[in-house]
C-alpha cells in the first residue's frame, strides 16, 4: 500500500497545507497591542496531520471507485443496524427497555445540573426532527430555521412577562374591554400568560410565520431558497436586536416564569418536571413525524424532494405541499423556542444567530436526512459531546463545519440512512 | 363528437428559435394517436406545452373531459383561473377587463391542475421518485384523488385509514396490470430500465386520466418488452377507456399501435393520417430520409 | 440649507459607490463560480476574510521590520491575493469537486460547512476580537479640500475596483482562457469534447474569484479600519445579494448589483435609520428573489424537462 508514489503525493499535500496555513496558523498578530506571536510548532502539526489525512482521503476515493465497479451488491448494507434490530425482537425490546429505564432514572440519579444539560439536548432533538421535516423529507434547505425558534421563545417571553409594546397593548385592550363589557378581562389577558396556553399558541404563531415567510419564497429553486431563508433569519434577529419597544433589544427579556405543574416549585425543583415534559414532547414529535412519513402528505413531501417537476406532473400542488412542510417545521421550532425560554428563564437575540441554524442543520446532516433515529442520535452526539468534552467545546463549531463537508462527501445519507416503509396490506394479498 | 384534446395553432418560441410552429392536433375519445417526427422536431416541447410546464407563445389548448364541458387549459392569454384576489368580481366585469390586464387577473393552469383535470403523462428521460418504493411511486399518483390532510395523518382515524387502504389496493391493482406487482417494495432506482418505463405508466394511470400522454414509452426496451408494452397500451385503452397520445421513434410500434399519426418537422405539422397514408406520404419520407434512415 | 442637503446626498452617494464597488468585487467571485458550476460558493465570504487577515498579518510583520509604506501596501496586497487564491483553489478541490455529480443540496451544505469551518479556523488560530487594521493607503494632499465629501481611501477603492472589473471583463471577453470559461459555463460536456480542460477552468475561476475577493478584503479592511473572523459572513451574504440582484452568472450584473446594493444601504441608513443597515440589504435580497429571481440583467432560464 505504502508505495513511494503515495508517500510523495502525501508529502506534497502536506507541503501545500503548510504553505496554505502558514500566515494564519504560525503568526498571530495583535494589532491592537502591536505584538506578534510566532508559533512554529504549528507547522509540524499541520504537516503531520495533512500528511496522514491525505492517505485516508485518497484511500476513500479509491474504494468508492471500486465500489462503483462492483455495482451496488449490498444495497441494504447501510441499514444493517436497523435490520439487526428488526430481526431480533429480544435485542430490540431489550434496548428499548434500557433506554426507557435510563430516561426515567436520569434526573433522579444524576441531579439537576446534568438534567439541565439533557434538557438542552432534548430540545435539539426536537429541533432536529422539526428541521428534518423541511430538509430531510421535503428537501427544502431552510437556513433561517432559527427565526421560528426565536418567534416561539419571544412569544412566551413577551406574553409571560407582559413586557414591551405587546404587554402594554394587552393592558390597554383589557381596559378597553372593561369599558365595553363592564367585566374585567384583566385577569385573562393582561396577566402573565400561562405556559400551557402559550405552548400551543407559540406553535401556531410560528407556523403562521412559516406560512407568511414561506408563501413568497417557496417558488424559488433550492439554493436560492436557502439564501432567502438565511436572509429572513437574519432580518428577524436584527429586528429583535433593534426594536427595543418590542423585544427589549440586545439586553433581552429576563425573569420568564417556569410552568406551574400543579404545585409551586422553585427553579431547581422544577427541572425534573421540565425534563419529563421535554421527554413527552420528544415522544410526541417522534409519533407525529412517524405518522406523517407514512401518510399522503408525507409521501408528497418525499416526491417533492425527489423530483419537483415529476411531482407536479403527477397532480401534486407543489406550492401547497412546500408550505405545509415549511409551516410544520416552523411550528416545531416555535415549540422548542418556548421550551428554551422556560429552561433558561432569559432570552436575548444573541441566542438566535445563524450559527444556531447551522448547528441544527448539521444535526440533520449528520444523523441522516429523513431518518428519525439518525436525527435523534445526531442531536444527542452534537449537543452532548461539547458538554462532556470541555476541551472540545472551543473546537465545536470547527468540528460542525468539518462534519458537514465530510458527511456530504463520504456519507451523504448520514449515520443512519432512511429506510423506506413498506405497506403491510400487500403481503396479505399476495398469499 | 367533440375532440377530447383540441390544440389550435400552438406556437412556442425559445428566444429566437421557434420550437413549435402553429400546430393543430385533435384527439377523439378512445383513440390511440402517435406524434412522430425527426429528433428535435418539437415533440417533447409539445407535450410540455399541453401539460402546462411551458407557456405557449401563441395558440390554445382545450380538453373535454368525457363527463364535463370543454375547458381551455393553456393559452397565450390565460383565461381560465382567475387570481383568487379578483374572484369576487362578476364574470362580465372580468371579461371586459381581460383585454387590459390579462396577466394580473388571470393565470393559466399549473401542471398539477391539468393532471387533476384528467391528462397524465410520462417522461422521455424517466423521472421516477428514485428513492421511494415502486408502490409509493404509484401512490403519489393517487394524491390528487384523495384528500387526507395533516390532522388526518396524525390522528389516523377510520376515514383516513379507509382512504389509505383503498389507495394501496388501487395502486396494487395498477401494478398488477403493468406487471410490476412482484416488485412493489423495491426502490424505484433499482428497477431495470423497461420496468421503470412501465412504472411511469402505472404512476400516470393512478391519477385517473382520460387521456394518457406517453413520451417515447418504448425507448431502451428490448423486442419482448416492446411487445408487452403494445399489449399494455391496448389493455389501458380497452379496459379503462383511456385515450392515448404517444411520441415514439420505433416505427414498427407506431404503425402497429396507432390509429392516426401526426408528423411534425421543425415544429410544423407536415402530415396527418392513418399509418398507411403516412407510410406512403412523400413529404414524410423526405423529412425522415433527410435526417435519419434507420427510423424510416 | 439647500446646499447642505445636496452635500449630504453627494456624501451618501459616494459612500454608497464605495461600498458598492467592494460588494461588486466580491460578487464577481460568486457570479463567476455560479456561472461555471452552478454552485453558490458559500465560503467565498470567508476567502475575503482570509485575504484581509493575511494582509493584516503581512503588514504587521513588515511594519515591525520597518518597511516603507508603499512596499507594505504592495506586498500585503500581493500576499493576500496569493493566499486567497490558494484557499479558493483548495476549497474547490476538497469541498466541491467530489460532489460534482451529487444532488443539488449536497454541495450547498458542503459549502456552508466549509464556511463555518474557515470562520472558526481563523477564530481559533488568530483571535475572536476585532483587530485594528492600519490604513495602507496614503492620504492625498490635493484631495484635502474635498475631505468632507470624498476621502482618499474612497477614491482609491472606486478607482481600483473599476480597473479590476474592466480588466476582468477584457480577460473573459478576449483571451483564450476567457473563451474557454464561457464555453464551460454554457455547456460543460461540450466544452470537454472540444478539448477544454474543464477541471483547470473551474480551478482558474475559483482562483480569479478569490483574488478579487482578496483585493476587496484589503481595501475594505483599510477603509473600515478593523477586522475580525466574522466579517466574511455578512459581506459574503451581501455580495451574494449583489450577485443575485444583478442576475447571477452575469459579470456586468454583479457590478450593477453591487452598486445598487451599496446605494440602497447608504441612502437607507442616511435617510431612514442607521440601526437597520443589514436589514435593508437582506430585504432587498428577499424582494428581488421574490419578484425577479433572474435579477436585473439576468435572463430567466426554464428548467429542462
Amino acid at each position: 500500500m505504502l508505495t513511494f508514489e503515495e508517500i510523495k503525493k502525501s508529502f506534497l499535500v502536506s507541503l501545500w497545507f503548510i504553505f496554505l496555513t502558514f500566515p494564519i496558523m504560525v503568526i498571530r498578530v495583535n494589532s491592537n497591542e502591536n505584538t506578534i506571536d510566532w508559533r512554529w510548532e504549528n507547522i509540524a502539526i499541520v504537516g503531520i496531520a495533512s500528511f496522514v489525512l491525505s492517505f485516508f482521503w485518497r484511500d476513500f476515493f479509491r474504494r468508492k471507485k471500486l465500489g462503483q465497479k462492483k455495482l451496488s451488491k449490498d444495497k441494504q448494507k447501510s441499514s444493517a443496524l436497523i435490520e439487526l434490530l428488526n430481526s431480533k425482537k429480544e435485542i430490540k425490546y431489550g434496548l428499548l427497555g434500557a433506554i426507557i429505564t435510563f430516561a426515567i432514572a436520569y434526573p433522579f440519579v444524576l441531579g439537576p445540573y446534568q438534567t439541565n444539560i439533557m434538557i438542552s439536548a432534548l430540545i435539539f432533538v426536537v429541533l432536529g426532527l422539526g428541521l428534518n421535516i423541511v430538509v430531510g423529507l421535503a428537501g427544502l434547505l431552510d437556513l433561517g430555521y432559527v427565526a421560528f425558534y426565536a418567534v416561539g421563545a419571544y412569544t412566551y417571553a413577551i406574553l409571560n412577562t407582559q413586557s414591551g409594546i405587546i404587554g402594554h397593548g394587552l393592558l390597554q385592550l383589557s381596559l378597553y374591554l372593561n369599558d365595553l363589557f363592564g367585566t374585567t378581562f384583566f385577569e385573562i389577558i393582561a396577566q402573565p400568560w400561562s405556559f400551557w396556553i402559550v405552548l400551543p399558541l407559540a406553535m401556531l404563531i410560528a407556523g403562521i410565520c412559516g406560512l407568511i415567510l414561506g408563501f413568497p419564497v417557496l417558488r424559488l429553486r433550492g439554493d436560492y431558497l436557502a439564501i432567502v431563508t438565511l436572509g429572513f433569519g437574519e432580518i428577524i434577529r436584527l429586528v429583535l436586536e433593534n426594536w427595543n419597544e418590542l423585544s427589549n433589544g440586545p439586553s433581552g427579556i429576563a425573569k420568564i416564569a417556569k410552568p406551574n405543574f400543579g404545585v409551586s416549585l422553585n427553579s431547581i425543583e422544577s427541572i425534573p418536571f421540565i425534563y419529563f415534559l421535554m421527554i413527552f414532547l420528544v415522544l410526541f414529535t417522534i409519533f407525529v413525524v412517524n405518522r406523517l412519513q407514512i401518510s399522503r402528505i408525507g409521501r408528497a413531501w418525499m416526491a417533492l424532494r425527489e423530483d419537483e417537476i415529476a411531482c407536479q406532473a403527477m397532480g401534486i400542488d407543489t406550492t401547497k405541499t412546500k408550505l405545509t412542510a415549511f409551516a410544520m417545521g416552523a411550528s416545531w421550532a416555535g415549540m422548542c423556542g418556548v421550551m428554551i425560554a422556560v429552561k433558561t428563564s432569559f432570552i436575548n437575540p444573541a441566542s438566535f444567530t445563524f450559527m444556531e441554524s447551522a448547528i441544527i442543520l448539521s444535526i440533520v446532516v449528520l444523523g441522516g436526512m429523513g431518518s428519525v433515529i439518525g436525527v435523534i442520535i445526531g442531536a444527542l452526539i452534537l449537543s452532548l459531546l461539547p458538554e462532556y468534552l470541555r476541551a472540545f467545546d472551543d473546537y465545536r463549531m470547527l468540528v460542525f463545519g468539518a462534519t458537514m463537508v465530510i458527511m456530504m462527501i463520504f456519507r451523504p445519507q448520514g449515520i443512519i440512512s432512511n429506510v423506506r416503509s413498506t405497506y403491510k396490506i400487500i403481503r396479505k394479498q399476495k398469499i | 363528437m367533440k375532440p377530447i384534446l383540441d390544440v389550435k395553432n400552438l406556437t412556442k418560441d425559445f428566444g429566437g428559435l421557434r420550437a413549435i410552429d402553429s400546430l393543430d392536433i385533435k384527439i377523439f375519445r378512445g383513440e390511440i394517436v402517435a406524434l412522430i417526427g425527426p429528433n428535435g422536431a418539437g415533440k417533447t416541447t409539445f407535450f410540455n406545452c399541453i401539460t402546462g410546464i411551458y407557456k405557449p407563445t401563441n395558440g390554445e389548448v382545450a380538453i373535454t373531459h368525457p363527463k364535463r364541458d370543454t375547458e381551455i387549459i393553456n393559452d397565450l392569454v390565460p383565461n381560465v383561473v382567475v387570481n383568487p384576489l379578483f374572484r369576487f368580481l362578476p364574470e362580465s366585469v372580468l371579461k371586459s377587463l381581460k383585454k387590459y390586464f390579462p396577466q394580473l387577473l388571470f393565470r393559466s393552469l399549473k401542471p398539477n391542475e391539468i393532471t387533476e383535470r384528467g391528462m397524465a403523462r410520462t417522461f422521455q428521460n424517466i423521472r421516477l421518485f428514485k428513492n421511494m418504493t415502486v408502490l409509493e411511486n404509484v401512490m403519489i399518483g393517487r394524491h390528487c384523488r384523495t384528500n387526507a390532510g395533516i390532522p388526518g395523518a396524525v390522528i389516523r382515524g377510520p376515514g383516513t385509514r379507509k382512504e389509505e387502504k383503498e389507495v394501496i389496493e388501487e395502486c396494487y391493482r395498477l401494478l398488477k396490470k403493468t406487471g410490476l406487482d412482484h416488485l412493489s417494495d423495491e426502490l424505484a432506482k433499482n428497477l431495470p430500465y423497461g420496468d421503470q418505463r412501465r412504472l411511469e405508466i402505472a404512476r400516470a394511470l393512478a391519477t385517473e386520466p382520460f387521456l394518457l400522454l406517453l413520451d417515447e414509452p418504448a425507448a431502451g426496451m428490448n423486442p419482448q418488452e416492446t411487445k408487452d408494452l403494445v399489449d399494455l397500451i391496448y389493455k389501458i385503452r380497452d379496459e379503462d377507456q383511456i385515450s392515448i397520445l404517444l411520441i415514439e421513434h420505433d416505427m414498427k410500434l407506431v404503425m402497429e399501435l396507432s390509429e392516426r399519426i401526426y408528423v411534425v418537422d421543425y415544429g410544423k405539422g407536415i402530415a396527418t393520417g392513418t399509418p398507411e397514408e403516412i407510410r406512403d406520404n412523400p413529404v414524410v419520407i423526405k423529412a425522415y430520409l433527410g435526417e435519419d434512415i434507420e427510423d424510416a | 440649507m439647500e446646499h447642505e442637503n445636496i452635500k449630504y446626498f453627494l456624501e451618501l452617494f459616494l459612500s454608497g459607490l464605495t461600498k458598492g464597488s467592494i460588494y461588486a468585487l466580491i460578487a464577481l467571485g460568486y457570479t463567476m463560480v455560479y456561472g461555471i458550476i452552478e454552485i453558490i460558493n458559500f465560503a467565498h465570504g470567508e476567502i475575503y476574510m482570509i485575504g484581509a487577515f493575511t494582509a493584516l498579518i503581512v503588514s504587521s510583520v513588515l511594519t515591525m521590520f520597518g518597511f516603507p509604506m508603499i512596499a507594505i501596501l504592495i506586498l500585503a496586497t500581493g500576499t493576500a491575493i496569493i493566499y486567497s487564491s490558494a484557499y479558493g483553489y483548495t476549497i474547490e478541490k476538497i469541498a466541491y469537486k467530489p460532489l460534482r455529480q451529487a444532488p443539488r443540496l449536497s454541495p450547498l451544505i458542503s459549502a456552508i460547512g466549509m464556511s463555518i469551518f474557515l470562520q472558526n479556523y481563523v477564530l481559533l488560530a488568530q483571535t475572536e476580537n476585532f483587530m485594528k487594521f492600519n490604513s495602507l493607503i496614503p492620504e492625498f494632499e490635493w484631495l484635502k479640500p474635498y475631505k468632507e465629501i470624498i476621502g482618499t481611501e474612497e477614491l482609491i477603492i472606486i478607482i481600483i475596483s473599476a480597473i479590476v472589473m474592466i480588466a476582468l471583463t477584457l480577460i473573459v471577453k478576449y483571451t483564450r482562457l476567457g473563451k474557454a470559461m464561457r464555453a464551460t459555463a454554457q455547456d460543460r460536456m461540450m466544452a470537454r469534447l472540444v478539448g477544454v480542460s474543464v477541471n483547470k477552468i473551474i480551478s482558474f475561476t475559483f482562483i480569479i474569484g478569490s483574488a478579487l475577493a482578496a483585493i476587496g478584503g484589503v481595501l475594505i479592511a483599510s477603509y473600515i479600519g478593523q477586522i475580525n473572523y466574522y466579517i466574511g459572513f455578512i459581506a459574503g451574504l451581501k455580495a451574494f445579494t449583489a450577485a443575485v440582484l444583478g442576475g447571477i452568472g452575469s459579470i456586468p450584473g454583479a457590478v450593477l448589483g453591487g452598486l445598487v446594493l451599496g446605494w440602497t444601504e447608504s441612502f437607507g441608513t442616511g435617510y431612514i435609520s442607521s440601526d437597520y443597515e443589514d436589514v435593508f440589504a437582506f430585504s432587498l435580497l428577499v424582494l428581488i428573489l421574490i419578484f425577479r429571481p433572474e435579477g436585473i440583467l439576468g435572463r430567466s432560464t426554464s428548467q429542462k424537462v
